[in-house]
């Protein structure tokens, strides 16, 4: 790969001063996942916190960036707070968009700001605000004040963080442009450990089109196939909740803190039912042509005399999982008012929602009681749970600030481990379908379906007897995603992104690089990742895996501890 | 009877943002990678919980951005909209003024006027057909 150089801009909250890096040597890791690896590598120190102060927040995007379709994502690497190691997480929308177009390849955050503090990043620099007023309000509310604030409407994007944030909850998000967010890890509780309450980007900078012909002709190729091909057509239709139903089906869908892969009102809350009786409206991540967000419409009648407000708020498959089927939660009223409470405080929904597993069965076999709780709470009872998800934020005792810290944290001081449904003390995704799954997460860089598509490998070896090649399918799905992940592609068009299209898209913008050289480049990120993590105290030999998986069939049949075991020396043996 | 192919935007409740249009118009009229530097422009109004809308060239038949222009750099077009003289603009900026509709944009680096000049790239490249080329007898 050619040598290129990467534009790094260095923030020091605590001194309000910034540095322009120009570092060539940062051209072979080529961008987003790879380059953010690096810099975060160089900067962490894991002898400290992940909310200290000097731990670094770093932020990275990619050559083919927005002006390819799809395209349209951003890295981020910090530490953990929930984990207290590796944390990665991506967010769409505008951010790509704005960032690419302010100039920078990369922006690392790090310090303390003396006071809360929004920054306002262009080509021109950086603009250290005072957020004094903004701290404490509502992720709404503060996006409304924002826009009004700053210039370059459509042009910009605005990160911010909600009231969980800044009380440190462990799993806190950073909501990207309303509808995306860095959901998973707790970026928005190291934000709020900063003082950093939110981060427009302006992309206000021009750049001209590398080769016209050659770029114009890639373009279209990818484009047609984008948009005249069935290959991202699920995700505008019905979207990704067309998930819930087809999980169902199969009995793979994570039901009542997974006593259950089948949920007898799914159906309520399928994603069929969603677009039939909510959705109001599409939209897309910038330079995205498929559209896959869906926004559906929540009325909520809030006094008696016919007082009503209505918020539209977006939904997937991980949300309706998390905040609906995997809380027993039977209607969309409910699993809207779950999304709006969640997105209002600012919070990982997927955490949040199988932490709230974890309470209501914790809540059931006697380990808390109602005094400490403050309120009941049971499967399918939205207001108990709207209850626990405000005192996580705001909370009344020391059972709730271990709870803001996680279902592993809790179960570890509270018990019922066995029935805390986190990998690597993170909390699972919505799939239930075999061993591929159950051992992705938990060996995957960032604990998450999205690293290594175990749910993906379980249904392509129904048997789950090849043990060997499961493995092997994880690790080297993982790896490319690794290559993905440095361009940003969005994930749901892996499908348009393979070799050949990677190769000639960066071709096309001047960059050489062979399918070989990818492939190594995936491996060296990988290698990295695993090194960086262990460093900041992950152990393959210290996973534990919570006795529900086993007891619950899966999509492919009921799991088996040794198997799993198995399959984790084979793990253990390639690495 | 001769046609003349004007930009019409008529269902942008059909939108869904995603700026094909703004990044096609950029990429092959100006041979720029910013959206920003597209003669049309897609803004949400009141935010992303917003409607999106259109900011584009109406293609007027007797277009006050062409009678504001001293220089006649830009003059009217056959069945609407106008030609854009680029040698002859000194980047004044009364063109921008003058547009009703405050659909004509400036670019500050180039010192001129982001003229639609009413090819339809944007148009083949919206993915819901909200943007379209519409016949309009010279």
């Amino acid at each position: 790969m050619n040598e290129r150089t990467i534009k790094v801009l260095e923030i020091n909250l605590s001194e309000e001063k910034i540095k322009i890096h120009n570092r060539k040597d940062l051209g072979q890791w080529l961008g987003g996942i790879g380059i953010a690896s690096r810099l975060f590598a160089e900067m962490a120190d894991p002898s400290l916190d992940p909310l200290a102060p000097e731990q670094p927040v770093v932020l990275a995007n990619g050559p083919l960036s927005t002006i390819f379709p799809v395209v349209t994502k951003v890295a981020a690497v910090f530490r953990s707070p929930l984990t207290g190691e590796w944390g990665e997480s991506y967010a769409g929308m505008r951010l790509a968009l704005a960032m690419r177009l302010a100039g920078y390849q990369a922006i690392v955050i790090h310090g303390k700001a003396k006071h809360p503090t929004y920054l306002s990043i262009s080509s021109r620099g950086v603009k250290f605000k005072n957020a004094s007023a903004l701290w404490g309000l509502k992720v709404g509310e503060i996006g409304s004040i924002l826009r009004r604030l700053e210039p370059n409407s459509g042009f910009r994007s605005t990160l911010r963080i909600g009231p969980a944030g800044e009380k440190a909850v462990r799993f806190a998000n950073v909501n990207v442009d309303t509808y995306r967010h860095f959901g998973r890890l707790g970026l928005g509780a190291v934000f709020g450990a900063k003082n950093l309450k939110a981060v427009i980007i302006h992309g206000d900078k021009n750049e001209a089109v590398p080769n016209s012909k050659i770029f114009n002709k890639v373009y279209m190729d990818i484009y047609q196939r984008v948009v005249n091909t069935d290959i991202m057509e699920k995700y505008h239709g019905v979207g990704t909740a067309i998930n819930i139903n087809a999980l169902n089906n199969l009995g793979g869908l994570p039901t009542r803190n997974l006593k259950s892969g089948h949920f007898e009102k799914a159906e309520n809350i399928s994603g069929e039912a969603f677009a039939e009786q909510r959705l109001i409206r599409k939209m897309a991540c910038s330079g995205c042509p498929v559209g896959c967000i869906h926004i559906a419409l929540h009325r909520r009648e809030f006094g008696p005399g016919y007082e009503y407000e209505s918020k539209a708020l977006s939904y997937d498959h991980e949300l309706i999982f998390a905040l609906g089927s995997f809380l027993g939660m039977s209607s969309q009223e409910k699993v809207l008012d779950l999304i709006d409470m969640v997105e209002e405080l600012g919070m990982d929904a997927i955490t949040a929602g199988v932490a709230l597993g974890w309470v209501i069965e914790a809540y059931h076999s006697g380990i808390i009681d109602k005094a400490v709780l403050g309120t009941g709470v049971d499967f399918d009872d939205s207001q108990g749970c709207l209850e626990v998800l405000k005192n996580i934020v705001y909370p009344p005792n020391s059972f709730y600030a271990t709870l803001a810290r996680g279902a592993a944290a809790a179960a570890e001081k509270y018990g019922g481990k066995d029935y805390a449904l986190t990998l690597g003390k993170t909390e699972m995704a919505g799939y239930h379908t075999g061993h591929a799954n159950v051992l992705g997460l938990a060996v995957g860089a960032r604990h998450s379906h999205l690293d290594n598509a175990g749910y993906s490998v379980d249904q392509k070896n129904r048997e789950q007897n090849n043990l060997e090649k499961m493995v092997d399918s994880l690790i080297e799905e993982e790896k490319w995603r690794n290559v993905l992940n440095c361009l940003c592609t969005c994930l749901f068009a892996r499908g348009i992104y393979d070799q050949d299209t990677v190769v000639s898209a960066l071709n096309a913008v001047g960059i050489n690089a062979s399918a070989g050289e990818l492939n190594a480049l995936g491996d060296k990120i990988f290698k990295l990742k695993h090194e960086m993590r262990t460093k900041l105290g992950y152990s393959l030999d210290h996973l534990t895996f919570p006795k529900r998986f086993f007891e619950t069939p899966s999509l492919t049949g009921p799991l088996n501890e040794n198997t799993l075991q198995k399959m984790l020396d084979i793990y253990k043996s390639r690495i | 009877m001769t046609t003349a192919k004007i930009l019409q935007a008529r269902d942008m409740t059909k939108c869904i943002g995603c700026y094909s249009c703004m990044l096609a118009c950029a990429r092959t009229v100006r041979k720029s990678l910013s959206p920003a530097k597209a003669a049309v422009r897609i803004r949400t109004a009141g935010g992303l919980q917003g409607k999106f809308t259109a900011e584009i060239c109406r293609g007027c038949i007797d277009p006050p951005c062409a009678a504001s222009c001293r220089l006649e750099a830009l003059v009217p077009r056959k069945g609407g909209g106008v030609r854009f003289i680029k040698d002859k603009c000194l980047g004044c900026g009364d063109c921008v003024e003058a547009c009703s509709i405050g659909a004509l944009k400036f670019d500050d680096e180039t010192n001129q006027p982001l003229v639609c000049i009413q090819c339809g790239t944007c148009a083949r490249f919206c993915p819901h057909q909200v943007l379209t080329m519409e016949e309009r007898p010279v």
